[in-house]
Formats: structure tokens, sequence, C-alpha cells
């Protein structure tokens, strides 16, 4: 070996150490970034937890649960006015929602044009990019006068009417309310569900469904008995999505709900859910207990997403295997 | 001749309802947007852009709230844009079929559809608490919160989609494997990587409900990061709540100026996206 090639070995040993060395480095860096997302999720569940506990603890987990009475005078907070909400308000969206975002899923795929698919695609996705805030003022200045001069007059006298499901829609039209809250969510929750149905049914093998077609099947048919049994679970995730960012909404319903600490049978009525309470009254809470209980909705709004946003990525990652195998 | 009538109409229905559910998503868009620049159009006035937010009943502007957006935006995307690539990276890279890769996937997913209020929440626990006081800082943290998600997402996305015949090409002249991602994965997966900072920024840009126990809001101009600032989304929402028709109008004017700018960001996300060298 002449002295020449000994050095380049030498080199490129070393090299190889530093190398080495940058590489520990540079993994045990990115891993501990890794850890820091887990380390998030962890701190926000014990520092809700923390913050909730006075409240909790005063008035039990299931009776604060339980408890419709929310007045900052006497002290007596109860979460169940805001659960009631966020779950009607979450529900009126879904019920909108999803066939909506199921037509403009199967639109996208089925029958647009090529040249259509992008830009089209594109403006429902943009739908979600709007900040919650923008529908929020829209739905307050434009939306809920609009509602209140000609929607809920006419639902008043007619399903009002009705004896029974009358009681949903009873009271006088304030613009304002559940109802509207309920519908801005629908427009909101559109996008996501409508481009996760839209990628699952895009992973239906093509052969699958030519031969549905080769059978003489129509377009409807295709979609309603080998598309949408094929996507079944990640159509479920996707509505899940939906419900999960529904849930916690919070500056569009702020403005257009009311912010009524109460249950009505009414629909049309104003009401409040978790997120609404927290932004409207949390900076301005005065006392330990009443800052506490606001920190215990937070935590139940907390759990609810996050089983619902779990069961939404646990549906989604079945149907990816399923694709995958 | 029944079956086949029925099933046609069927089939002419359904297909009739999609066109219409279509058109139904887009008309709200074409609402939304249209209001805006109506209502939005006639608040842009030079007056926006160098006065400051005004009490009730005066003529004013907007300044030190488009200040104050842009200083916890910058902030927020300078901490979380490092820390999500980084985390991006080891899910990639490093994490393939482990068991611990998943479980970050897992959360980092529910994380980014988590309601944003909770991380207000989170952060005025952690900052504003043992601070004693509402800052830009808390408020930065928490943009910085909602920002690091997307990309620890997109970040991981657009680096599986990298060949591994370069990171082998790289890897077989010896090039070590930090050397390999840095040099070989981020440079391929770089437009990509951009695009899901942009997205994190529009997201951010228009967030309110975690700024409403952080940064709070402040009427004046302040460049102190310790102390409460303006913000665009507080701002229009309290003005917009307001019963003052002049604060109600900046209200319409700040809310243009957010849905101009987090479209943009969207749209050019998207027109670099779509240059991008692997799909």
């Amino acid at each position: 070996m002449t002295v020449e090639t000994a050095g380049v070995a030498r080199i490129a040993v070393e090299k190889g150490r530093s190398g080495a060395v940058g590489d520990v480095v540079f993994r045990a860096l990115t891993f501990l970034f890794a850890l820091l997302v887990l380390l998030i999720l962890g701190g926000v569940i014990v520092s809700l937890i923390i913050g909730a506990w006075p409240a909790l603890r005063t008035f039990g987990f299931f009776s604060f649960v339980f408890t419709q009475v929310w007045n900052p005078v006497t002290q007596q907070f109860g979460a169940l006015a805001p659960i009631y909400g966020t779950l009607v308000t979450s529900a009126i969206a879904m019920l909108i929602g999803i066939p909506v975002a199921f037509g403009i899923a199967v639109f996208i795929t089925e029958i647009c044009p090529i040249w259509l698919k992008r830009p089209l695609a594109t403006m429902i996705e943009l739908l979600a990019a709007i900040p919650s805030i923008i529908y929020g003022i829209w739905g307050l200045f434009v939306f809920a006068p609009f509602v209140q001069q000609y929607i809920q007059p006419a639902i008043i006298s007619t399903l009002g009417q009705i004896p029974g499901i009358g009681l949903l829609f009873a009271g006088p039209p304030l613009g304002i309310g559940i109802l509207t809250a309920g519908f801005i969510l629908a427009i909101m929750v559109l996008p996501f569900i409508s481009s996760i149905m839209r990628d699952v049914f895009e992973t239906v093998p093509p052969m699958l469904k030519e031969s549905a077609y080769g059978l003489g099947a129509t377009r409807s048919e295709v979609v309603w008995r080998v598309v949408l049994p094929y996507t079944r679970v990640g159509v479920i995730g996707g509505i899940m999505l939906g419900l999960g960012r529904a849930l916690g909404e919070t500056m569009a319903v702020t403005f257009v709900i009311g912010n009524a600490h109460r249950i009505s049978a009414s629909i049309l009525q104003p009401g409040t859910t978790i997120s609404a309470s927290l932004a409207n009254e949390f900076t301005e809470a005065f006392g330990d207990l009443y800052r506490s209980s606001l920190i215990a909705l937070g935590f139940i709004l907390f759990i609810i997403t996050f089983i619902v946003l779990a069961i939404a990525k646990i549906m989604l990652l079945r149907l990816q295997n399923q694709a995958g195998s | 001749m029944g079956v086949y009538a029925q099933r046609r109409f069927a089939n002419v229905l359904v297909m009739s309802l999609s066109v219409v559910a279509t058109a139904f998503g887009l008309l709200w868009l074409v609402l939304v947007l249209g209001t805006l620049l109506f209502e939005g159009f006639s608040a842009i006035t030079p007056a926006l852009f160098s006065q400051m937010t005004p009490p009730p009943g005066n003529s004013g502007g907007l300044l030190n709230a488009i200040f104050g957006s842009l200083v916890m935006t910058v902030i927020a995307t300078v901490i979380g844009t490092p820390t999500g690539i980084l985390a991006g990276t080891f899910l990639a890279e490093y994490s393939r079929g482990s068991r611990f890769g998943e479980v970050v996937r897992f959360i980092n997913d529910i994380l980014l559809s988590a309601p944003s209020i909770i991380v207000g929440l989170f952060v005025y626990e952690i900052v504003v608490v043992p601070m004693g006081h509402f800052s830009a800082w808390a408020g930065s943290v928490a943009l910085a919160i909602i920002v690091i998600p997307v990309v620890v997402r997109t970040t991981e996305d657009m680096l599986n989609l990298v060949p591994n015949a370069l990171r082998e090409a790289a890897s077989a002249l010896g090039t070590p494997k930090w050397k390999v991602i840095v040099t070989i994965s981020y440079r391929a997966a770089i437009q990509g990587m951009l695009t899901g900072v942009m997205l994190a920024i529009a997201r951010i840009a228009g967030e309110t409900a975690p700024l409403l126990f952080t940064a709070l809001n402040n009427q004046f101009w302040s460049n102190d990061l310790n102390a409460p600032m303006a913000n665009l989304p507080v701002v229009i929402f309290q003005f917009a709540m307001s019963p003052y028709a002049d604060w109600q109008v900046l209200a319409w004017g700040g809310a243009l100026l957010i849905t101009i700018t987090v479209l943009c960001l969207n749209i050019g996300a998207r027109l670099i996206a779509s240059w991008s060298t692997f799909k």
C-alpha cells in the first residue's frame, strides 16, 4: 500500500466516523421532535385535567355533565346546555352535510368531464380554506337576517303547526339560533367530507366498476352497489372526520348561535355550544370556579372529539390496508 | 320495459341530485366571497393600513392589528416549521414499520383536526397562567402548535414520495444517512414541503379561537411580545359583534384582507405542488 492510498483510506474511515456521529445525532434530533408531538397531546390532556379539577371536584363529574344550571352569580355550573347544543348543531350539520358531500363526490368522480375535475375539486376545497371567523361574520350579517325574514317564518307556518314535532320548530323567528348554526356548520364541513369521499371513491379498482357497467348497470347502480360497499369504511371515516370538525368549530357558531345557556325544545331558538361558551366567557370569567368550569367544558369537548377523530382515523386506516392488500 | 324505465329514472334522478349538490356547494363559496368583496371593498382605504384601531364611534384603521397578526404568524411559523419538518423526517425516514412511528402518526392526525380552541386553553394553562398575563408570546405558541401537525403530515407525505432509488444511489456512494436525508431527500421533496408550510400559514392566518385566551387584543400599537397584542381575527370578532357601524365596516375590511391572504396562500401552494417533481 502506498502512502497515498493509505491516506485516502484514513480519510474515508474518518469520514465514516463523522458520518456515524452525524447519524446518531440527527436520528436523535428527529426522534425528539417526533416525541414532542406526543408530549403536546399529553400536555393538553394533563393541563385540561388540572384546570378542570376544581370544578369537577366541587360538582362531581356526572352531576356537572347532567346539570343544566349555569349561573356565575351563584357559582353554580352545569355542562348540559352546551353539550346539548354541541351535539344538536353537529347533528344538523351532518344531516345536511353528508348527502350534499356525497352528491359532490359522486359528481366529481363519476360525471364530471376530466378538464373540470381539478378546478371543481379545488373550488370545493377552498370552502375549507375560508377561516371560520369569515363564516361567522357572514352568518351574522347576511345569512341570519335572510333566515329570519324568509326561511324561519316559512318553517314556523308549516312544520311548526304540526302537532308533536311542531315543538321543534316553535317560537318567534330570530334568525340566529341552533338551526342557523347547524346550517353554517354543514357548509363548513362539506369540503372535508366530500374530499375524503372523493379520495376513497378513486381507490375503487376500475375493473370492478367496468364489470358492473359491462353487465348493464347504470351509473347510480354502480355507485350504490359497487363503489359504496367497497369504500364503506372510508366513507364512514370521512363522515367522522367531518363530525370531529363540526363538534369543535368555534367562531362561526359563536356568531350565530345566540349564546343562551338553556335547552329549548325548538331548534329555532338560541342555545350555546361548548366552544361558543368558551369563546364568549373565558376571558371575562371571574373567580376560579367559573374559569375551572369552562376548562372542564373544554376537557369534555376534547374527549368527545378525540374519540370521534380516533374512530375516523381507524376507519380510514382500515380502508387503506384493504386497498393495499 | 317497466323495470328498465324505472332504473333509468332512478339513474337520472341520482345524477341530477349530485349536480344540484355540487351547485349548492359552489353557491355558498360564491355567496360568501361575493358578500366579502361587496362589503369589504369599501372598507379598504389608505386609512385601514395607516391608522390604529379606533375607540367606538371614531374612524380609524387596522394597522396595529395587521402588524400583530404578521408578527405572531411569523414567530409561529419560525417555531413550528423546523419542529414539524424534523418530526416528519423521523416518521418518513427512521420509523418505517415501527410501533412508535405509528403512534406518533396517529396522534399527529388527531392533533391536525382537534378543535383549535382546545389549543388556546392548553396554552393559557401553560403560558398565560405562569406568566400572569396575556401576551403575544402565548399567541405565537398557540399558533405554532397548530402549524406543527400540518407540517409533520405534509413533510412525511412528501418524503414518502421520493423514490428509494435516489436514497440507495446516494448511500452506495458511502454517504451517511443524515446527509442523504438533508441533501437528497429534502432537495427532492422541497416543493411539497414548502406547500405544507404555506398551507399551515394559511390555516393560522385566520385562526381566532386560540388567540382569544392567549394574545387577547390591544387597542393600541404594541411591539412588546410580553404584552397583549392586537391581531386581525380577534379585532374582527370584537368589532363585528359590536353595535357600532364604523367598527363593523372595519371588521368587513379585516375579513376581506384575511380571506384574500388565505386564498392566495392556498392557491399558491396548489400551484407549487402541481409543479412538484414527484406525485
